[in-house]
């Protein structure tokens, strides 16, 4: 597909992307075409373009990060732009600096794009209000995770040719997932049938009204599945014992051999990462040939390759 | 464990003619014989009066009453750990000897019923010393500390029959949701001891006019009852399946009544202390009258009667607690907690009924059919492929209780040199009698 041709088809309205909430099946349609031709380019030797010449990228990262960090600096140099990295180590939070203040310090040096990360749901979005160029959420807490929705929705697009009608399990970390929000917020606006499973601790209250059914048994929600998720077990976030032990959460709610041929023959295993192998997933779930995990980081570029050319066009001058 | 796996099936058939049947489940009350092939009850009513077959042992009840073996889901052992006060075996010597076929046993042991492997201990314990039933219950917490849940999920497939810290209170609400909520997605039963530890504190019995006389620092029924509204209130957010362990007086009896009428399926026991004793017996420090929760007036002792009577209370347990005589023969306040109870559920329980306090039926469903549902267990009752888990009581029998004659390793019986009325004659494990009384030197 025609790269230019692609970008013209659709409007995209927004300044920001702060979440998935607030899209329009058509814009995020139109991000995934447009993600899709992306894909192939990369594949080409020469990917590096243009668009973004002469535009500032800052990667604005208050939570540690490996994938998404490298993941957007790739995709702003693909497009040319100059990309700058913020770390929390070396920024002045450390100093006592408050988000606010960060935000109007980093304002007044007229950067074209942030790509925020903190570990405070809503971070994201009280900063946009306060800075004047285009920010892109790349994780707010527990709240979103738009572009790893993008990312997985365009994966299973390449690999099924669709979306509408799939059944999607979505298994693990509910309650501290960014990551399910949005992609039960992207999978619904494009028709999939969307399950979560969880141990109820691990799912947030009401879920049964995001529009998905809810299992507490692995095995019935992956059963027929043409999709499973599986999500990191989020130790770090828990204050409380919310699942007594690893031991005992692989035992019920990890993926493996077994439980995976409860699914379709043809299901894909996804997984957002970091794995944390014989926790989540074994080992060889990860390693399956139906594991599109790695495909799901190539599309993560081509996803916020996507997402900053449609910002660029709302862009000053 | 259904312990008597190991021995050999008992031969063929056994006819037990002449009984009064009663089961608490079908309200069956007649007279009749009951047919027992192998382990299990094959054929029941009227029409069993004898047999002509050649290996049919024949067991004249002469019109004693038959009903199915007990249940008892709070029991105490020192296996393992403090093998001295009681071991699985003696537990379920004490057990046969009371007509109880089945024992739930308490995870406070040393070490803490919270693992996997412990489970299978006392599962094999059971299997090769114990001529009952054992099933554990395994602990909540890990390490009975009451701050991080145990493996629920693996250890109710071990076989554990419910989760319960024993003598201990969650203390923390943020756990205890936890726990109730975990628990929901293996159904797994939650029994809790209610008592709020920070208001209970020091105290060591009843807080109240006899506590102030005798000096003693009181706990007040208010630590009970706050403790089982926070965990009701918690049950109902999470769904979870709660049981409160053994409440003691009226006010708490009241709050499961209103959270029922609310539509909350909640469950609840009581002790046979809580049942027949008072605050009063205590008299001058006796210490075997020392127990958890504390005896309470007799307003409360007669609001539990009443409980039972009407179905409201679910299951009477004995609250089996072993303890030898030097943690005992201390000063009250120093004095272990804990009272023998499982040779004398029974008896005791049956003075309810002479008493005229309560009918027979409900008292004994209270301790056969209703915790076998509560716990899922196939026995408690006097059907047709039930396990033959039996006992023929003598209902009028006089006798004197003797703690020095009871089965159990530890003496601390409350009831020791009371003389009740009516007690098991023979008592029948998956087929198998395990205990008979006249196999006993007679002491009436």
């Amino acid at each position: 597909m025609n790269v230019a041709l692609a970008s013209q088809k659709f409007y995209f309205p927004h300044k920001h992307l702060l979440g998935i909430k607030g899209l329009s099946p058509a814009e995020i349609i139109g991000l995934l075409d447009l993600a899709d031709a992306d894909a192939d380019y990369n594949r080409r030797v020469t990917a590096k373009r243009d668009i973004l010449r002469g535009r500032t990228q800052i990667n604005l990262f208050f939570e540690s990060s490996t994938r998404t960090q490298s993941s957007f600096e790739l995709a702003g140099k693909r497009l040319g732009a100059d990309v700058m990295n913020m770390a929390i180590k070396s920024s002045s939070i450390e100093k006592g600096e408050t988000l606010l203040d960060t935000a109007v310090t980093l304002n007044a040096m007229r950067p074209d794009i942030l790509i925020v990360r903190h570990h405070a749901a809503g971070a994201v979005e009280l900063l946009a209000k306060k800075v004047d160029c285009a920010v892109v959420n790349a994780g707010d807490g527990e709240h979103e995770h738009p572009t790893q929705a993008l990312l997985d929705a365009l994966t299973i697009r390449r690999r099924k040719g669709r979306i509408d009608g799939l059944i999607v399990a979505i298994c693990g970390d509910i309650l501290h997932s960014r990551v399910a929000r949005s992609n039960i917020l992207l999978l619904n606006a494009l028709g999939a049938n969307v399950r979560v499973a969880a141990p109820s601790t691990l799912l947030p209250p009401a879920t049964e009204r995001m529009g998905v059914e809810v299992y507490t048994k692995l095995d019935d929600a992956i059963a027929g599945a043409d999709i499973i998720m599986m999500l990191r077990l989020q130790r770090e976030r828990m204050t409380t014992s919310l699942v007594p032990s690893t031991r005992e959460y692989f035992h019920f709610f990890g993926l493996d051999n077994e439980k995976l041929k409860k699914a379709k023959p043809d299901a894909l295993v996804m997984h957002p990462g970091p794995i944390n192998r014989g926790i989540e997933i074994s080992s060889a779930v990860a390693d399956h040939p139906r594991s599109v995990i790695r495909e799901q980081v190539e599309m993560g570029v081509a996803v916020r390759m996507a997402v900053l050319q449609v910002l660029a066009r709302h862009l000053r001058g | 464990m259904n312990a008597p796996e190991k021995m050999p099936p008992s031969s063929g058939r056994t006819i037990l003619t002449n009984a009064r049947l009663l089961c608490p489940m079908s309200g069956r009350d007649e007279r009749g014989g009951l047919l027992i092939e192998g382990r299990a009850i094959a054929d029941i009513g009227p029409h069993l009066t004898g047999s002509d077959e050649p290996d049919t042992q024949l067991i004249d009840c002469e019109g004693h009453l038959l009903i199915p073996g007990l249940i008892d889901m709070q029991v105490s052992t020192g296996e393992p750990g403090e093998e001295h006060r009681e071991t699985l075996a003696t537990a379920s010597r004490a057990a046969a000897a009371g007509g109880v076929t089945t024992i739930i046993c308490m995870p406070d042991t040393k070490p803490a019923i919270d693992d996997v492997s412990l489970v299978d201990f006392i599962e094999r314990r059971a299997r090769d010393t114990a001529i009952v039933n054992v099933h554990p219950m395994a602990a909540m917490t890990k390490g009975l500390a009451g701050k991080e849940m145990t493996e629920i999920g693996l250890l109710r497939q071990a076989g554990a029959l419910a989760f319960t810290d024993a003598k201990r209170s969650v203390a923390n609400a943020q756990v205890m949701r936890n726990i109730l909520s975990y628990g929901k997605d293996f159904n797994a039963l939650i029994v809790h001891f209610i008592e709020d530890p920070h208001l209970a504190d020091v105290g060591v019995m009843n807080e109240g006019e006899v506590s102030s006389g005798l000096g003693l620092p009181g706990i007040p029924a208010e630590a009970e009852t706050i403790m089982l509204e926070r965990d009701l209130r918690l049950a109902a957010l999470t769904g979870g399946r709660y049981h409160a362990a053994g409440i003691s007086c009226a006010a708490s009896l009241e709050v499961i009544r209103e959270a029922r009428k609310g539509g909350l399926k909640v469950t609840c026991g009581v002790s046979i202390n809580h049942l027949t004793l008072n605050e009063n017996d205590i008299g001058s420090y006796r210490t075997y009258l020392k127990i958890k929760p504390p005896l309470r007036p007799e307003s409360d002792r007669r609001a539990m009667v009443d409980g039972v009577h009407r179905g409201d209370i679910d299951v009477i347990v004995s609250a089996h607690d072993p303890q030898d005589a030097d943690m005992k023969r201390r000063p009250f306040a120093e004095a272990a907690d804990g009272a023998l109870g499982l040779e004398t559920l029974l008896p005791a329980a049956l003075q309810l009924y002479h008493n005229g306090a309560t009918a027979l039926q409900p008292l004994l469903a209270a301790m056969t059919i209703r915790p076998a549902q509560l716990l899922g267990l196939p026995g408690g009752r006097l059907a047709i492929g039930a396990p033959a888990d039996l006992c023929l009581v003598d209902l009028e029998m006089p006798w004197r209780v003797d703690a020095q004659t009871l089965a159990s390793k530890s003496k601390n019986s409350p009831f020791d040199e009371m003389v009740l009325q009516g007690r098991a004659l023979k008592t029948f494990v998956a087929g198998r009698c395990v205990y008979s009384y006249a196999d006993l030197p007679l002491r009436v």
